[in-house]
């Protein structure tokens, strides 16, 4: 919660909210974890997709995020997988390249690091991590890397992938890794996943995901258009509790849009690094947050309809 | 010119972060692909037991550059017998392979596998299952195949899909008896499409015929290499004129075609009698 240090103002707001907690409307579980929530379930479903057929005889999806065939029909390729085979110079089947285009023109269009947040088997992992660390109570981020350092990680994956003419990053990503140890019961590719959930919990704070990924590079970058996108429409009742910050995997992406009113800046979180998991808008009290498209600039700035919308409490 | 330069020289500290910031992630990422690119490499040599299915690239690299690891062929598989390599199998992880002693391929006529590979790796061009070449078979240890000891094994012979044509058994005498006859399983790798019933089915503690990769089977001959009694056959004649052809002294019923310049003894089969079938 403490995690960017919150400034004195800020501060101050937080004790002045915390006073006045008793007059907001008490928001219950499900509300302040719905999107989490539905989170889970999706990731869940993905892989049940998947498992309902070696466990049950019920074949829905075969294959794994790599590249798949749901109900006999629908290829679906991971697009920075055919990238790097094309970069390792093979020409790929048909199936394979209307998999990928599928899938690019997919998140393209609703959201590309939606990805990491509600398909991804390795996100669940590296918030379990998180999640440990604030219970273990470590105090110190450990390495931080730049955010860009996952560009710099994708541009090696594409040049290793060239020179050594080989899809290079499929040896070790942790994603497809972790999905045959699930979906083929590859218990040995189970050390990846744990070497990310270490990773992130005693080397790199929010390391893996937010940092260090290429396949979330790759995937923001495709979703640099997207529709989807989370605004702070209501940013004129936030109190600066700083509640959103610390949730967030990717907070440099909230300030822009959050504190922009002054500048002029539009309320949506624009940026291609956030995830589209609405872990912002479970959080929020003053439910400044929602989901809406990319061109919805409409915000809530009058004191009557913020008032409205927090419950009595002066803002 | 020199006084912009000055400002912006080494000594300014935004440049000097941004540099810095800049090369600690290209070194960074550089230092992690090479690893990477060294995995990778030893990631592409194989055990000889572990068979890639139908269709697969010939080219281990060539392979790698294709496969996306997606076990669509394993899932497609309908005996079972493609897995998907874990980690520590030495073969590249998440890649499909088979151990032939353990299950062999059932050479399926559809070659599913083939056609549910996304990419290419397993080469669409693969129609009919015969044509396959996902390894060949080699008799590795004649001093213990029962057949080679004189006995009438034939296991790998009879359970061979490809018989008479992939595996024939040719007839010599036995030096042991003097009297018996030895039926030399011998494999003729053009069709031997590498399924691995014979090692499958070979009854000793050991398989004496196994798969191997054709990379580990087969020679080669020189690129540059030429066959006399072929460029021969080819030209209708000597490739250079003029050239004198001794009488060839061979022993028995041999009668070499005339003007051809060293040619081994022909031997005609239809003068050897009835041919035999085991």
């Amino acid at each position: 919660m403490t995690a960017l240090s919150p400034t004195p103002k800020a501060r101050l707001n937080r004790e002045a909210r915390l006073a006045a907690q008793e007059v907001l409307p008490a928001r219950g579980f499900l509300t302040r974890n719905k999107f989490l929530l539905l989170r889970r379930l999706s990731q869940t479903l993905v892989l049940a997709l998947f498992l309902t057929g070696p466990l049950f005889g019920l074949w829905i999806a075969k294959g794994t995020l790599a590249s798949s065939m749901t109900f006999g029909i629908l290829p679906l390729t991971d697009p920075l997988v055919l990238v790097q085979m094309l970069a390792a110079r093979h020409a790929p089947e048909g199936l394979a390249i209307l998999g990928a285009a599928i899938v690019a023109v997919g998140y393209a269009l609703v959201s590309g690091r939606a990805y990491c947040s509600w398909v991804c088997p390795i996100n669940p992992v590296t918030d379990l991590a998180h999640w440990t660390r604030e219970k273990l109570g470590l105090q110190s981020k450990g390495w931080q890397p730049k955010p860009e350092t996952r560009f710099w990680v994708l541009a090696m994956v594409l040049v290793v992938s060239g020179v050594t003419g080989s899809i290079a990053w499929e040896l070790v990503n942790p994603i497809t890794h972790a999905f045959r140890v699930v979906v083929f019961g590859a218990t040995a590719s189970l050390t990846f996943v744990v070497a990310v959930f270490l990773f992130d919990l005693f080397v790199a704070r929010r390391g893996w995901c937010s940092h260090l990924c290429p396949v979330g590079a790759f995937y923001g970058l495709l979703g640099a258009g997207a529709l989807v996108k989370v605004s702070t429409f209501k940013r004129a009742a936030c109190d600066h509790c700083m509640d959103c910050y610390a949730v967030c995997p990717e907070p440099h992406v909230i300030s822009p849009a959050l504190e922009g009113a002054k500048k002029g800046a539009s309320p949506v979180i624009s940026s291609r690094d956030c995830t589209t998991c609405g872990r912002c808008i479970d959080v929020c009290d003053r439910g400044v947050f929602r989901f809406t498209h990319r061109f919805d600039a409409s915000e809530t700035t009058t004191v009557d309809a913020v008032r409205s919308n927090c419950s009595g409490e002066t803002p | 010119m020199s006084a912009s330069r000055k400002s912006d020289g080494p000594s300014n500290p935004e440049r000097r972060r941004l540099v810095e910031t800049t090369l600690r992630g290209a070194v960074g990422a550089g230092v992690a692909g090479a690893l990477i690119g060294a995995y990778q490499r030893s990631a592409e040599a194989m055990p000889t037991q572990a068979i890639r299915p139908p269709g697969a690239l010939p080219d281990e690299r060539a392979f790698l550059a294709a496969c996306v690891r997606c076990g669509l062929c394993v899932r497609a598989c309908p005996w079972n017998t493609l897995k998907l390599a874990d980690l520590g199998d030495h073969v590249a992880s998440g890649t499909p392979y088979f151990i032939a002693r353990k299950t062999p391929c059932e050479m399926c006529e559809d070659i599913p596998c083939v056609k549910a590979c996304p990419t290419g790796a397993l080469d669409h061009g693969l129609v009919d299952i015969n044509k396959a070449k996902m390894g060949t078979a080699v008799l590795v240890d004649e001093e213990n195949c029962l057949n080679f000891l004189g006995l009438r094994c034939d296991v790998c012979y009879r359970d061979c899909p490809v018989i008479d044509k992939a595996l024939t058994l040719e007839m010599e005498s036995n030096p042991r008896t003097r009297k018996h006859a030895i039926f030399r399983p011998t494999v003729h790798a053009s069709d031997c499409t590498g399924c691995g019933k014979c090692e499958k089915s070979c009854v000793l503690e050991e398989a004496a015929i196994k798969v191997l990769p054709l990379k580990v089977a087969r020679g080669e001959l020189g690129r540059h290499y030429r066959l006399g009694w072929k460029e021969y056959e080819k030209h209708q004649g000597p490739l250079v004129d003029g050239i004198v052809d001794l009488p060839d002294r061979a022993p028995g019923d041999v009668t070499p075609p005339s003007g051809v310049p060293d040619t081994p003894p022909i031997i005609d089969p239809t003068k050897l009698g009835k041919g035999w079938k085991p």
